[in-house]
């Protein structure tokens, strides 16, 4: 197989941040947080690598939707291995109101326009949690999908990929062009190492805008507010197990 | 106005989960079809037409839909929209709904909007983003509106009490380019974790798979689920499948016993809604005692095997 993948990095705030939501409930605190790429875009690009490592891809082309700021999360894709970026811009109101929908057919355009045999993108972003932009991508190209994959083995030219499900596995193939989403378990992402990080800063980054993917990205779903949850308040401690099994004895917990 | 529930079944019985989307799309307010795909589910038909508000049932019945691949399942729900003009479509925010309801979606050239937790109006709904650390409230400007939904969310909607008559669809099955090879789902005596009433869970603070065995006594003795946290998946304790949290399931027990278990923001985001929480840690100060109405400062290996033998 030699496959041209693309692989779609999303520029998003750190797992480790702690969130806050602003005060006029328009949305959450994004000003000076520390912003990385979404993990599960990382295991998606050391998927695309790993395929090219292994002969079965030609090219890795690592694409990101949004401000100047997500050539930096181009750059850690560069850096960890794919061979060039494109940086599809979207700036200011547009860029705080991009959706899914939007974002899938920006790719799916971009796919066509490398001539893409496999698009791979993380299965979910920690910050909307949406999971759709897979599958939507799919849909606009009219490929196959393969999500939530934990396993992805290339044989003439299908993929067999084995995906997380409720209750266990399944196992399926797809035909190339085909989309696949990658799950937690599908591999463990590669630090970048300082020199590679050096030799990133010479790969070619394209910039592309909306218009150019010929894409309208006005969003279809308006955000009413966003609000903190419901904090759960905490209950009491106990010190012996006895104490415990009263408790919950009393509260027909058991 | 008319609401299309996609019924999440296995050929032979309904899943618990769609008995939960009937309940949110009942609260759109507009008359329930039920939209059953599948190959041999004639039962399932049976059964979906006695769900209690469902008023019609549209079955698509193929040898095409084996392993309920999207590929195939999704132009079954685009041509049930076509013929049936609805203005909502729903599914369970299962690993089956997820799949699937983008897909439609992007058909039909609609923003979907996935696991809501609330419907506020027929074009308004609840979410939550970033883990369940922040929820926000959503209108849709499509002229359909398509939603997963959120189980735990919702209660069931009584699975008898209907009578829907039911009506075949023919859709033209094209090659699809996937294929279904097979599925293993994890053999279980126990009750499966998303729908169970109690659940024992286990963390790192387990140190070990087998260990684990702690776990399964005492889930065996108060009839529990078990689960895990991403950490002991991490470490390679247990399979992903037990995972609680934002990265795997999200559940809602009436008990949920945490063991070992530090509280990380992507644990708690799976697990916060329980009825009732206990917590049993060595660390005082470990952040899971702060959302746990019961709380036992103590060693596991001593206090589950007793907590074990007193219930």
């Amino acid at each position: 197989m030699s496959l041209r993948i693309v692989v779609g990095v999303k520029r998003v705030i750190d797992y480790a941040v702690k969130i806050r939501v602003k005060p006029d409930k328009s949305g959450v605190v994004t000003d000076g947080v520390k912003h990385s790429m979404n993990p599960f875009d990382e295991i998606a690009v050391e998927q695309a690598i790993r395929m090219k490592e292994a002969k079965q891809a030609v090219e890795v082309i690592a694409v990101s939707c949004g401000p100047s700021q997500c050539q930096e999360t181009l750059r850690t894709a560069l850096a960890m291995g794919a061979d060039r970026g494109v940086h599809v811009s979207v700036e200011g109101a547009d860029y705080e109101k991009l959706q899914p929908l939007a974002v899938a057919k920006l790719l799916s355009n971009v796919a066509k326009k490398e001539k893409a045999d496999l698009v791979i993108l993380g299965k979910q972003a920690i910050d909307d949690d949406a999971n759709q932009t897979g599958q939507m991508v799919a849909a606009l190209l009219d490929w196959p999908q393969a999500t939530y994959a934990s396993k992805i083995t290339p044989t003439a030219d299908k993929l067999e990929v084995v995906r997380e499900i409720d209750g266990g596995l399944e196992t399926i193939n797809v035909k190339v062009p085909a989309v696949v989403t990658a799950d937690l378990r599908l591999n463990q992402p590669r630090y970048a190492t300082l020199p590679n990080i050096m030799k990133a800063k010479k790969k070619p980054i394209d910039k592309l805008t909306p218009q150019d993917l010929g894409v309208d990205i006005a969003p279809r779903i308006e955000v009413v507010n966003v609000e903190e949850p419901a904090a759960r308040k905490a209950g009491i401690k106990v010190e012996t197990v006895d104490d415990l099994v009263a408790k919950l004895k009393a509260g027909g917990s058991i | 106005n008319s609401t299309l529930v996609l019924i999440e079944h296995d050929n032979a019985a309904v899943k618990a989960a769609t008995l939960n989307t009937i309940t949110a799309a009942k609260a759109l307010g507009n008359p329930i079809t039920a939209l059953v795909v599948g190959s041999g589910c004639g039962s399932v038909v049976e059964a979906v037409k006695k769900i209690k508000d469902v008023s019609k049932v549209v079955v698509v019945d193929n040898e095409a839909h084996k392993g309920f691949l999207p590929e195939t399942v999704a132009p079954a729900v685009v041509e049930a929209q076509a013929k049936g003009g609805y203005t909502h479509i729903a599914a369970p925010a299962s690993a089956f709904g997820k799949n699937v309801v983008p897909r439609v979606a992007a058909k039909l050239d609609v923003a979907p909007i996935s696991d809501i937790i609330a419907v506020k109006s027929a074009d308004t709904f609840v979410r939550t983003i970033y883990a369940g650390n922040a929820t926000t409230t959503v209108k849709s400007n499509d002229k359909v509106k398509i939603v997963s939904v959120r189980n735990t969310a919702f209660p069931a909607a009584p699975a008898d009490g209907g009578n829907a008559a039911a009506e075949e669809l023919a859709v033209s099955t094209s090659q699809a380019g996937a294929e279904f090879v097979k599925q293993e789902l994890t053999k279980s005596e126990r009750p499966d974790l998303a729908t169970a009433r109690v659940v024992v869970s286990g963390g790192r603070g387990l140190k070990s798979g087998d260990n684990f065995k702690l776990l399964y006594d005492l889930a065996d003795k108060l009839k529990a689920a078990v689960g895990a946290s991403r950490a002991a998946v991490d470490a390679g304790f247990v399979p992903n499948d037990l995972q609680i949290g934002q990265t795997g399931k999200i559940v809602a027990p009436e008990l949920y016993i945490a063991v070992g278990i530090s509280g990380a923001i992507q644990h708690l985001a799976g697990m916060k809604d329980s009825k009732t929480i206990v917590a049993i840690n060595k660390d005082p100060e470990a952040p899971i005692f702060q959302v746990a109405d019961v709380g036992l400062v103590a060693d596991l290996f001593k206090a589950v095997p007793e907590l074990t033998s007193k219930v």
